[in-house]
């Protein structure tokens, strides 16, 4: 036992240590030029042009490329591109996305073919913004947006549901549930030919044209 | 004693061949890819599996092969050639030619596989996909267009095919007649449109459809409850033990965010080898009812159920239980611990031995044979697998222990075991068996079987529960294994009962097999519990209880999953005399005349251990993490505590370490049969018979209409002579009925025994107890 017995330190170590720091010096009040040498920096500076941006009051321009925040994009008709496969889920390092899988129906047709996502959540608490889940995604449905103003005040308005993702109805579009257009499947679909939403319905009904 | 057995059986010769340059030694007959795994060599594969009869269908697995000098000119599928002596294998590891030929296969199998990776339920967890990474091509040089089909379609309403996705290993035909015995499904067509297909007169409806999904090498088999629901990733898998009845499947449960989503058979070589059946794989939803008790309910002065906190409603039960005589009902469905604290309460806090977990039609004799013939005896799967003979006595195998049944067919198919069934006519099941039939009616099994002669010491005999419905004829099985030799074994419906025997919740048994009119075991068991004395007057039997409680003389019973009317339709209104406790997971009949509900888990919320019949322990762990219910053990512990006569269980595996520390007592009570009764049926009347089916309103298998679109449609099955004397034919509605109510159904003309008529128990239109107030007798049948 006795060799993990922790020996106090002789005090005179302390002592040594004392010894041999450098005194302090140039405790005198620095002269005149040495001042100058010193506001120069600060004074030259007043004369540049500065770098502050009056966020929020004026928003810079970010790199095109630049990751922020998710949005789910919607085909031509306004069918969701996500077939809730959870490829994102699967690559997300930081396990920010959950995603529930769900059979389109007749009558409840959200995306070409035959399943859909009935639930997708990413939780920008965890969220690193690495896209590898934009990489991972086989339909495109998932990208990035430019914009980066996520920051709230709980920790429950941080995990973004469906609907905050989905990418905004564009002229043309109709809010799904609607079936597919006629004589097409999602092959299709996923070639980008389907250019407008299902004849039968009206799309001024749902669009903004 | 298994290595014993090993070497005494026949000695194997041992073949020793070279696979990649490694030497191997498996007995003869083993086929290459089987050695190869011994040596840790992994040769890709689709349609090859351990228990199915090898077939070579999907060429994945090629190698090259060379005998004595002689190499094969081309590649072999390994998966169907058995090794020979002086054989040299090179697998895709060492030969070029192999790994060439493993490659340009797997580009072929992709040619026409749709890349649906991202929707398919099997992606993340597929052969095809990890075997298409390890032993294909990066690039296919195929740029035609893939040949597609509708999809999916459904092969039975739980089972669907994407036809496109299909690389025609031929898995689930083979499985569905070489194990199930229901060649339902084969491959049609040839060349490119060869796909899997159903006959049209015969649906999918085989008890077993969902190991075709398990089996599948690729997504092509989804199960319709499962489609789409998770990825493997999102899963937690849980082993657990398959609650439905007492085959004892081991089972792994997939559990997404407390939600159990999916159950699959697991790999016990012992028992379900690697199948299990429809019910134990998709029967699950009635964990998550919209009727589920989630906290403790009193009924309150108006007569209402109301919500209560848990020290309000165990000081009420406490109160009850303790001012009243009170009785224990038990039911089928307790795991071996929560039936252990059941019978501890009962002989404790309650001081009674008027427990019984037999909850359906009984006898005082079955009482007599349980404690006497049953109770801490092993028999096992393997008794089955070396019988020369089984005899099948109220028991329908497929029905009522579906993997006893696989067991039995396995044999008949391998070396034409021989089984005799007495039955009123020859179900499906045993027509696949082909088993032996005694026409015999109801309440007459007792002379039918006291005529068999044909049984040796490697006999088995299975007795289901229900021949304790027939007078004298438990008596005549015993006698007739006295006789013979050969083995009895008890296969009762429900998974808890064999566990519950053991524990000792049944009114002539204690814990540990020990007998209550034996002193010494009582005096064993006073020490083991630290009591100073236990009941020693023999206890009542559910029927007997039921009837005290009527003349009011037993004012309060405890009761857990059971339903009176599995038992007779009279008791529910008895029951309602007295003060109920009832500990649920769901709504019931019971907890309708309750007056204290505590609610309790279900088995993929709590740990415990089923007893199967053979007496083997399975033992499960939860599956669902932070349940905030409890095991029924915990709640018993509670309330006798609030009783202030402790059982002291605190935990499920507290109770069940106690109760292996207890140990199986050496005597057993003497067995004194019965005398024959045989059932007369007057003029014009028929008989009554009835069984429940795999697949019927039972309330475990609520919630799953996928499940319920498989089971067998409801009919009445009458015979020739019958139907034409009613001047009906198949298919014409007939009605069956007693003084107290009727049954009617579509009729179906068999060759059943000529005063039967035979009712599904508990089907739709079909609730025979509470229709007609009997399981078996005298019954009027007429047009409709």
């Amino acid at each position: 036992m006795s060799e993990f017995h922790l020996e106090p330190k002789p005090s005179g170590a302390i002592q040594k240590a004392a010894d041999q720091s450098v005194p302090v010096t140039g405790t005198e009040a620095a002269g005149f030029f040495t001042q100058l040498k010193g506001f120069w920096v600060t004074f030259s500076t007043m004369f540049k042009k500065p770098n502050t941006i009056e966020y929020p009051e004026v928003k810079p321009e970010v790199a095109p490329r630049f990751h922020g925040r998710h949005q789910l994009n919607r085909y031509e008709d306004g069918l969701e591109k996500c077939i809730g496969c959870e490829l994102c889920a699967w690559a997300c390092p930081a396990d920010a996305i959950y995603v529930e899988g769900e059979n389109n129906t007749e009558g409840n047709q959200i995306s070409p073919g035959e399943r859909h996502a009935k639930v997708y959540q990413i939780n920008y608490l965890r969220c690193i913004f690495c896209g590898l889940c934009i990489e991972a995604c086989p339909t495109r449905a998932l990208t990035m947006t430019n914009e980066y103003e996520i920051a709230d005040d709980t920790r429950q308005k941080l995990i973004w549901e469906k609907e905050d993702l989905l990418a905004p109805l564009r002229a043309g579009m109709l809010m799904p549930p609607h079936p597919m257009y006629p004589e097409s499947d999602h092959h299709n679909y996923y070639r980008n030919e389907i250019k407008e939403s299902h004849p039968s319905q009206d799309t001024k009904a749902g669009g903004e044209k | 004693m298994s290595t014993q057995e090993i070497t005494t059986e026949t000695a194997v010769e041992m073949i020793t061949i070279t696979i990649d340059g490694f030497e191997v030694s498996v007995p003869k007959g083993t086929l290459v890819i089987r050695a190869a795994e011994k040596l840790g060599i992994q040769i890709p594969r689709f349609c090859d599996h351990p228990l199915l009869d090898p077939v070579g269908a999907c060429r994945q697995c090629l190698v090259e092969i060379e005998v004595n000098g002689r190499k094969f000119p081309k590649p072999q599928a390994s998966c169907t050639i058995p090794v020979e002596p002086g054989m040299i294998v090179n697998t895709q590891l060492t030969s070029a030619v192999a790994d060439k030929a493993q490659q340009g296969v797997m580009e072929l199998l992709l040619i026409n596989h749709p890349l649906d990776c991202p929707v398919c339920d099997k992606g993340g967890e597929c052969p095809l996909q990890n075997q298409a990474m390890s032993n294909g091509r990066e690039e296919s040089r195929f740029e035609g267009t893939k040949r597609t089909f509708e999809k999916p379609i459904n092969i039975s309403s739980q089972v669907l095919l994407d036809r496109e996705r299909c690389i025609l290993c031929a898995r689930c035909t083979r499985f569905s007649e070489q194990i199930a015995g229901d060649p339902f499904i084969t491959l049609n067509e040839r060349g490119a449109l060869q796909q899997v297909g159903i006959y049209e007169k015969e649906p999918f409806e085989s008890y077993f459809s969902g190991n075709t999904v398990q089996i599948c090498p690729v997504g092509a088999l989804t199960g319709a409850s499962y489609r789409f629901r998770a990825r493997p990733f999102d899963l937690i898998s849980t082993p657990s033990a398959c609650e439905h009845c007492a085959s004892g499947c081991d089972m792994r449960t997939d559990v997404r965010r407390g939600k159990t989503l999916r159950r699959l058979a697991g790999d016990d070589a012992a028992v379900n080898e690697e199948w299990n059946c429809d019910k134990g794989r998709w029967a699950f939803k009635y964990v998550n009812a919209k009727d589920r008790i989630t906290t403790p309910l009193i009924r309150d002065e108006s007569g209402q159920l109301r919500e209560a906190s848990w020290p309000e409603a165990l000081a009420l039960a406490a109160k009850g239980l303790k001012e009243n005589r009170s009785a224990v009902l038990v039911g089928g469905r307790a795991t071996l611990e929560d039936a252990y604290g059941y019978s501890k309460f009962a002989r404790i806090a309650l001081n009674t031995n008027d427990i019984d977990f037999r909850s359906r039609v009984t006898s005082k004799e079955e009482k007599n044979f349980l404690a006497s013939h049953v109770v801490g005896t092993q028999i096992n799967y393997k008794d089955l697998d070396r019988a020369d003979h089984v005899l099948l006595l109220g028991f329908e195998a497929e029905e009522e222990s579906p993997i006893v049944f696989l067991r039995l067919y396995k044999q008949v198919k391998k070396r034409e075991l021989k089984i005799t069934a007495v039955a009123p006519f020859a179900s499906r099941g045993n027509k696949k068996l082909k088993a032996e039939l005694v026409s015999t009616p109801a309440g007459n099994e007792a002379s039918a079987i006291s005529k068999i002669s044909n049984l040796s010491n490697k006999s088995v005999i299975l007795i289901g529960e229900r021949l304790s419905e027939s007078t004298g004829a438990i008596s005549a099985a015993v006698a007739l294994a006295a006789n013979s030799g050969a083995k009895l074994a008890w296969i009762p419906r429900r998974a808890g009962e064999r566990g519950a025997l053991e524990a000792g919740a049944l009114s002539n048994l204690l814990p540990g097999a020990r007998p209550v009119s034996d002193n010494a075991a009582r005096v064993d068991l006073q020490a083991a519990w630290g009591v100073s004395s236990l009941p020693s007057n023999p206890g009542l039997d559910s029927d007997e209880i039921i009837k005290e409680v009527e003349k009011g003389n037993i004012g309060a019973l405890l009761v857990g999953g059971v339903d009176p009317l599995d038992i007779s339709p009279d008791y529910q209104a008895i029951m309602e005399k007295a003060f109920i406790v009832s500990l649920e997971i769901r709504q019931s009949a019971v907890t309708q005349i309750a007056d204290v509900v505590l609610p309790v888990a279900a088995v993929v919320e709590k740990s415990g251990t089923f007893i199967n019949w053979e007496s083997r322990a399975r033992y499960f762990e939860a599956a669902v993490p932070d349940s905030l219910t409890r095991s029924d053990v915990r709640i018993l512990s509670m309330l006798a505590d609030e009783m202030e006569s402790s059982i002291n269980l605190p935990t499920v595996s507290s109770a069940r370490d106690e109760f292996n520390s207890l140990g199986t007592w050496h005597k057993r009570e003497s067995f004194t049969p019965v005398s024959v009764e045989s059932t007369k049926i007057a003029n014009g009347k028929a008989n009554l018979c009835s069984w429940r089916l795999l697949l019927d309103s039972g309330s475990m298998q609520d919630g799953e209409n996928n499940l319920a679109g498989t089971a067998h449609p409801s009919v009445a099955i009458i015979s020739k002579s019958r139907a034409d004397s009613l001047g009906v034919s198949n298919g014409d509605q007939i009605k069956i009925s007693t003084p107290r109510g009727e049954i009617a159904l579509a009729c179906q003309i068999d060759s059943i025994d000529e005063e039967s008529v035979w009712v599904p128990r508990n089907s739709i239109n079909s609730k025979v107890i509470e229709s007609l107030g009997i399981t078996s007798g005298e019954v009027s049948v007429v047009r409709a």
